[in-house]
């Protein structure tokens, strides 16, 4: 159990870097474990999400212009050092393998713990999308370089068709939910709800930048199509957090999640040398969280712990949620969306179809892309042709 | 200081690495991924149809003094296509420019990491670096001579920094070994002798008799780099295995 704001952490001034810290050695992508790269993704996401959120806060607050430059200096170099350990021969599109891989387990970890039944239900949507489009970019990978996604993946996830991409398309009226993860929610729910807004949107920035270096044209176009997903997704989860909290109260409840992520990474890693980074910023960002705290209670006279949990829930479990998802899956690959609610196939409004169809009209990639396609280790060409077979 | 040769470990990527998470996983493509949906033609007709479509690179520039104007005037007028000549040359600059790049990274992975048993020598390999930047500076006054702009990025240059785009990748990679750089080198000097024997014969279809006999001579010293990356690599690799 872990008390929130006992310990201070590291001081903001004593939280420094050398360049050659902020480039750390890689991880070996042969040796480490599937999960080490899986929370490095997801940390990266979660440090861009607090210098995107904060970026937006100074914007529109000229008080907290400085606190804010203060610590988002310090977001900006963990972000550096924890985004540097993706090593070089990870090509653009087997990292894309990590980032799904990341998208699967994690969302799937919170949805099986998830105390809020439409919080569940949305993270349990979203799992499938992001599920299929695993199964779309390993058939990228094969058939453009040749490659076993499973190398990336290394057994912990299934590889195969979810909810089919085609269908993930949707007016944006039907991608918007209700904003139920408020002050009074559940600590999980809301350190869930910041957690999976911080991936996606971090799978959408990834998409978006390096969709463009591909030379292949389905490729690109690909990219194209699962980043408009991603950005659907973030919309999807960010509209489920309470508008109206302030400035502060949401900044505070960032914080807190970042403590909880690093913790949680913490206690799981396998990698020494990549646990001493998540210790070190766990103190990090116990330092930042009771900065903000002192911070609320000076402007606003009132207790962090009105927002913030007194001890955090159990950590995010980092391990094969295979089973779950295919509970999911089988129950649920039919299910869409219209307006906040969930629906049946026949039931999308006709926003939605419209909408599709055009995009649909001069071909689909994520169909294309992988049309007979069965994942098979050592890729679809180790299935020996039947006269070598004979 | 890194291992020199393949070491025995933890690798994960296999699935004999985790058996039983692989059983699941075979199960899943079987109880989960029963249809085939469409057929693996259909992954194409993107790619043709936007072959079809395309634009090209990007264009070869006209030349760029009053000499050059003349020359190649005079040629285009007896039918020849002088831009072809021009962008081969510029791909050849771009080449032996990048080429002396990837030397220079060979140069320090040797000096961190010695030799290795491939037999290298840092003289040897200064003087092939040497020999790169005197080729660049060749194709460099070639391509004045007929007037061009040898600072231009024409189509062929552009494509060579998307075929050595791995090779750059690997000679500066810090986990990666001198032999393994050895190898990278070898796919390059490999593809540089053929094209210096390109721009000979090409040289001397367009009439250019004294570019030819300078490109014959660059030919024998990329022949030269070609056997001693040949030889070393082969003698890491074979020294590293027994």
């Amino acid at each position: 159990m872990m008390k929130v704001l006992e310990d201070r952490g590291t001081p903001l001034d004593r939280q420094r870097f050398t360049w050659r810290e902020l480039s750390p050695k890689p991880i070996s992508k042969l040796d480490d474990d599937a999960f080490t790269r899986v929370r490095i993704i997801l940390m990266n996401g979660v440090e861009h999400e607090a210098l995107r959120f904060q970026h937006a806060v100074a914007r529109f607050n000229p008080d907290l212009r400085l606190p804010l430059a203060r610590i988002r200096q310090v977001e900006h170099q963990q972000e550096t050092v924890v985004n540097w350990l993706i090593g070089p021969d990870h090509s653009p599109l087997e990292t894309t393998i990590g980032y799904e891989q990341t998208a699967i387990e994690v969302t799937a970890a919170m949805a099986l713990r998830e105390p809020d039944p439409y919080v569940a239900q949305t993270l349990r949507f979203g799992l499938l999308e992001d599920f299929d489009h695993l199964y779309r970019y390993s058939a990228l990978l094969d058939r453009l370089e040749g490659k076993d996604a499973n190398n990336i993946t290394q057994s912990y996830t299934d590889i195969v068709p979810g909810r089919p991409t085609h269908v993930h398309h949707r007016y944006a009226d039907d991608n918007l939910r209700r904003p139920v993860v408020t002050k009074a929610s559940h600590p999980l729910t809301k350190l869930h709800a910041l957690t999976i807004t911080a991936g996606e949107q971090q799978t959408h920035n990834y998409y978006m930048n390096i969709g463009p270096l591909f030379a292949d044209p389905l490729a690109r176009q690909l990219y194209a199509e699962i980043a408009s997903v991603e950005e659907e997704h973030v919309t999807q989860y960010e509209s489920l957090l309470d508008p109206t909290q302030s400035f502060l109260e949401q900044w505070l409840m960032h914080e807190a999640m970042e403590v909880y992520n690093y913790w949680s990474c913490a206690q799981q890693e396998s990698n020494p040398r990549i646990k001493g980074i998540w210790e070190r910023f766990l103190d990090y960002e116990q330092g930042h969280l009771f900065a903000v705290a002192e911070l609320f209670k000076e402007t606003t006279k009132r207790d962090p712990f009105e927002i913030i949990p007194e001890t955090l829930p159990e950590p995010l479990p980092y391990e094969s949620q295979r089973e779950f998802v295919r509970e999911v899956l089988v129950k649920e690959v039919d299910m869409r969306s219209r307006g906040t609610e969930y629906v049946g196939p026949d039931e999308e409004s006709e926003a939605t179809l419209a909408y599709r169809e055009n995009l649909h009209s001069e071909g689909v990639a994520s169909d294309a892309v992988a049309a007979g396609y069965h994942f098979q280790p050592g890729t679809e060409l180790s299935r020996k042709p039947p006269q070598l077979a004979a | 200081m890194s291992a020199q040769q393949a070491q025995m470990g933890m690798n994960r990527t296999g699935v004999m690495t985790s058996p039983h998470e692989t059983k699941k996983l075979l199960e899943a493509e079987d109880a989960l991924n029963p249809l085939f949906e469409g057929e693996p033609a259909d992954f194409v007709d993107i790619k043709v149809q936007s072959i079809t479509d395309a634009d090209r690179l990007g264009s070869v520039p006209p030349p760029a003094s009053l000499k050059g104007v003349v020359k190649t005037g005079a040629k285009m007028l007896t039918g020849s296509k002088p831009q072809v000549f021009l962008d081969k040359l510029s791909k050849r600059a771009a080449y032996e420019r990048g080429g002396t790049r990837l030397y220079d990274a060979l140069i320090v992975k040797f000096q961190s990491n010695g030799p290795g048993s491939s037999g290298a020598t840092l003289e040897e390999l200064t003087k092939i670096r040497a020999d790169e930047v005197a080729h660049y500076h060749l194709v460099v006054e070639a391509i004045e001579s007929l007037g061009g702009d040898p600072t231009a990025q024409t189509p062929s240059a552009d494509i060579v920094g998307v075929e050595t785009m791995g090779l750059m990748q690997v000679l500066n990679d810090p986990r990666t070994t001198f032999s393994d750089c050895l190898n990278a080198m070898l796919i390059a000097e490999l593809t540089d002798v053929d094209a210096w024997n390109l721009l000979a014969n090409l040289a001397e279809d367009v009439g250019e008799d004294e570019l030819a006999s300078q490109f014959r001579e660059a030919l024998l010293a990329e022949n030269h780099h070609l056997q001693h990356v040949r030889s070393w690599y082969q003698a890491s690799v074979v020294n590293q295995a027994t």
